[in-house]
């Protein structure tokens, strides 16, 4: 019987004890079954509502206004977990949902893409209730964990996050400080895969030239930036994207096949400079190929 | 099936959750004697239950433990919903009461081997950093925020304090998630009743739900294993709120708004919502737990979420029809005391049996459980129609022979064991093995029970690949 279950009850203890979130080979036996008359999956995803985003507005912007050129995405494994890993940018990020869309149109083996949002919008009424129906999941580390080794799907993770979509127009493609290495952390719990995601275009179809710190007080939202179209068109000019040409680039997985190699905290560290310094590198490569910001 | 637990006490045995069990434990031959306690007569009609009143504290349950030898206790009153009663009420119950519980389990030379707790997932809370799905090695991430989750968690340090301290007894602790059925009354079950479901302006919350049955079997597994732990015990499935009402088939209604959400309440509760701080909190961030480690020890679940929802609806459309209909049961200690101990009872109520199951190739056998299940429905048909016409008595007495009469048809009616645990797929895979009347019996069992309509036209076509020869 499962002796170490017990619960370390001080109601302040926030991290469990290193090595608990990973369950035992067998509990991956005992996840719930899918229930076929179900709209929505455990995670509030569904596929209804997303695949009406998809077919109207990810559609037009893939195709037609960033007109999204891929390279590489053999590198993406067509079977379990992986994480993807990408760079960060927009006032409203377009990156995340070109990722996605680039995976279901190129990929052999075409998978829905969990992306990672912060708790922020868990908490904020309206986002609360659409994003997770797109396929957002909060980056909380068991969330991640699960994914990648219990339900063995693809996770896309903003190692910059908040500090990436912050940065002003002068800052564009140089990457800011990636967390404190939890994301390969978890990677190497769930014995999956990283694949670096470089994207050119976001940077320059989103400008951002300011924040305003009042106004994000007095909104409550992560930022408050100001854009070539927000906030003097509203709500609505978050989607106000020049029409830049996007470049994805899948770079060849990082394999972590051994277990226990997270609690190698240098190890962790030295790999998430790895994969930042890959990432830095084949951005500055994109950029410098690159002979027009809006035709590629 | 063997229990190991021979004497059992059962604590809040006027809960509905102490009634249940109690009445679980009382068919298992093996064990000699339950005893109940509680401050409050048992609401549920007991054979061989003793019920011993005691205070609301406790204080004397020592020597109850002490002078029956009890082996197991099994503590099912804690509160966990703070709109039953006053905090005062419930700090006494959950936190006092968990404690003298303890301390009459305590001690090197008590009887006591096994401790089973009932608490609820409102330990872990609900806030905007959760994660997705809780798994019983985590915290809190935050402190307590209302007066009964911080009462939850002060009972569950006492349990752990006490499972340190009895390495050699086998301590569980059950977390139950929202718990719907038809019988029990909870703030949750209050809101799912109301024309249209409240929710707050902009959330759409994750709950995950486990059926009252599921309950009182989460309870009993615990009492037959030694399952030493913690253990969360919610249904299959994390369902979105705006799902919940569709499968109740009402409308939302997003009243209350997302800034104020207090002032919001307190104004529903003088029109009567009454919607409790801890519920609030579910309202807006939800929760959803990782059931998995129970299911591993061998437990299987009746309902998922969803089903249990849908029992719940059904039996919400049903109530305003049938109310009144059954007379509550209402315990009288003289009566109580003849049939137990008087020496002029002569044929004490027999227990009723249990009936084994039917397995596959026993045909005569199958088809008179057939037949008994055919009887059981044309009896269910004609009581139906007489409680229409509302002879209230005869309703009563109709209904006992349909519930008597179905749990002996449905089991038997079965060719495959455990035939209800068994998902879709799993069944489909089995249908090769089975023969044609078997698949006939399957097919008609189906049909009254679960009746999944990928699971009936496997069946058929089966059926039909049986008749053309090969």
């Amino acid at each position: 019987m499962p002796e170490s279950t017990r619960t370390p009850l001080s109601p302040r203890d926030r991290a469990p004890a290193a090595g608990t979130l990973v369950p035992s080979e067998r509990l991956r036996e005992h996840l719930p079954g899918v229930e076929p008359e179900r709209r929505l999956n455990d995670w509030g995803r569904s596929e209804r509502i997303e695949g009406a985003f998809d077919a109207s507005v990810v559609e037009f912007f893939y195709r037609y206004w960033f007109r999204v050129e891929v390279e590489g995405i053999e590198n993406l494994p067509g079977t379990g977990g992986a994480m993807l890993v990408s760079n960060h940018s927009g006032a409203l990020p377009p990156d995340a949902p070109m990722i996605a869309k680039a995976i279901r149109e190129e990929h052999s083996h075409p998978r829905p893409l969990n992306i990672t949002v912060e708790h922020f919008f868990k908490g904020y009424p309206g986002f609360s209730m659409l994003i997770p129906k797109i396929g957002c999941v909060a980056a909380h580390p068991a969330n991640v964990h699960r994914l990648l080794y219990d339900e063995e799907q693809l996770v896309l993770v903003f190692p910059e996050g908040r500090k990436g979509t912050e940065k002003l127009y002068k800052d564009r493609y140089r990457l800011r400080r990636f967390g404190r290495g939890g994301f390969v952390e978890a990677a190497m719990r769930a014995r999956a895969p990283i694949v670096p995601v470089c994207v050119v275009g976001a940077e320059e179809s989103a400008p951002v030239f300011a924040q305003l710190g009042l106004f994000k007080r007095i909104t409550g939202l992560l930022y408050f930036p100001i854009t070539p179209t927000f906030p003097h068109f509203g709500l609505i000019g978050m989607l106000g994207y020049l029409p830049a040409k996007f470049k994805i680039r899948f770079l060849e997985p990082l394999h972590f096949d051994e277990e226990g190699l997270h609690e190698d905290k240098a190890l962790v560290q030295t790999v998430a400079h790895d994969v930042r310094a890959r990432i830095q590198e084949n951005l500055w490569d994109m950029v410098a190929r690159r002979k027009s910001v809006w035709f590629g | 099936m063997t229990v190991d637990s021979r004497r059992i006490l059962v604590t809040g045995l006027s809960t509905y959750w102490g009634g249940r069990l109690a009445q679980a434990l009382e068919a298992f031959p093996e064990v000699e004697a339950v005893v109940g306690v509680d401050n409050e007569e048992p609401q549920v009609e007991l054979e061989r239950t003793e019920y011993v009143k005691v205070g609301a504290q406790h204080a004397l349950l020592r020597r109850v433990v002490e002078a029956a030898e009890i082996d197991t206790v099994v503590d099912t009153r804690l509160v966990v919903d703070s709109a039953t009663t006053s905090s005062s009420k419930a700090h006494e119950n959950n936190v006092i009461g968990t404690m003298n519980i303890l301390a009459a389990c305590s001690g090197a030379d008590s009887p006591v081997r096994k401790f089973v707790f009932k608490s609820s997932t409102h330990f872990y809370g609900c806030e905007q950093d959760d994660p997705a799905f809780f798994d019983e090695t985590m915290g809190r991430p935050h402190p307590p925020r209302t007066p009964i989750e911080r009462d939850i968690v002060e009972a569950e340090a006492s349990v752990n304090e006490f499972a340190e301290k009895h390495p050699d007894a086998a301590v569980t602790i059950l977390r139950f998630a929202n718990v719907l059925g038809p019988q029990v009354r909870t703030s949750h079950i209050g809101l799912f009743s109301l024309p249209a479901v409240p929710m707050i302006l902009g959330f759409d919350p994750r709950y995950q739900f486990v059926h009252e049955d599921d309950v009182v079997h989460a309870l009993e597994h615990a009492v037959k294993h030694a399952l030493p732990g913690v253990f969360n015990v919610a249904g299959d499935g994390v369902l979105a709120l705006s799902e919940v009402a569709g499968l109740l088939g009402k409308p939302y209604a997003p009243i209350i708004p997302p800034w104020g959400t207090g002032l919001a309440a307190a104004a529903l509760r003088r029109v009567g919502i009454r919607i409790p701080p801890e519920a609030l909190a579910q309202l807006r961030f939800g929760r959803g737990v990782d059931n998995r480690r129970l299911k591993a020890t061998g437990f299987h679940y009746q309902h998922t979420s969803r089903e249990a929802v849908l029992k719940l609806g059904e039996h919400l459309r049903l109530h305003p029809v049938v109310r009144g209909a059954q007379e509550p049961y209402r315990y009288e200690r003289e009566v109580e005391e003849f049939l137990r101990w008087s020496p002029h009872v002569r044929n004490s109520r027999e227990k009723s049996p249990r009936v084994p199951q039917v397995n596959g190739g026993e045909p005569e056998r199958l088809a008179a459980a057939e037949e008994r299940a055919l009887e059981a429905e044309r009896i269910a048909g004609r009581a139906v129609e007489r409680a229409k016409a509302a002879e209230e008595a005869a309703a009563e007495a109709e209904r006992r022979a349909i519930e008597a009469a179905r749990d002996r048809a449905s089991p038997a009616g079965s060719p495959v064991d455990h035939y209800d645990d068994l998902a879709a797929e799993d069944v489909i895979a089995l249908l090769g093995s089975l023969e044609r009347s078997d698949l006939q019996t399957l097919r008609d069992y189906e049909r009254r029970n679960a009746n999944r309509s990928r699971v009936l036209t496997a069946i058929e076509s089966a059926l039909t690949r049986g008749e053309t020869p090969v």
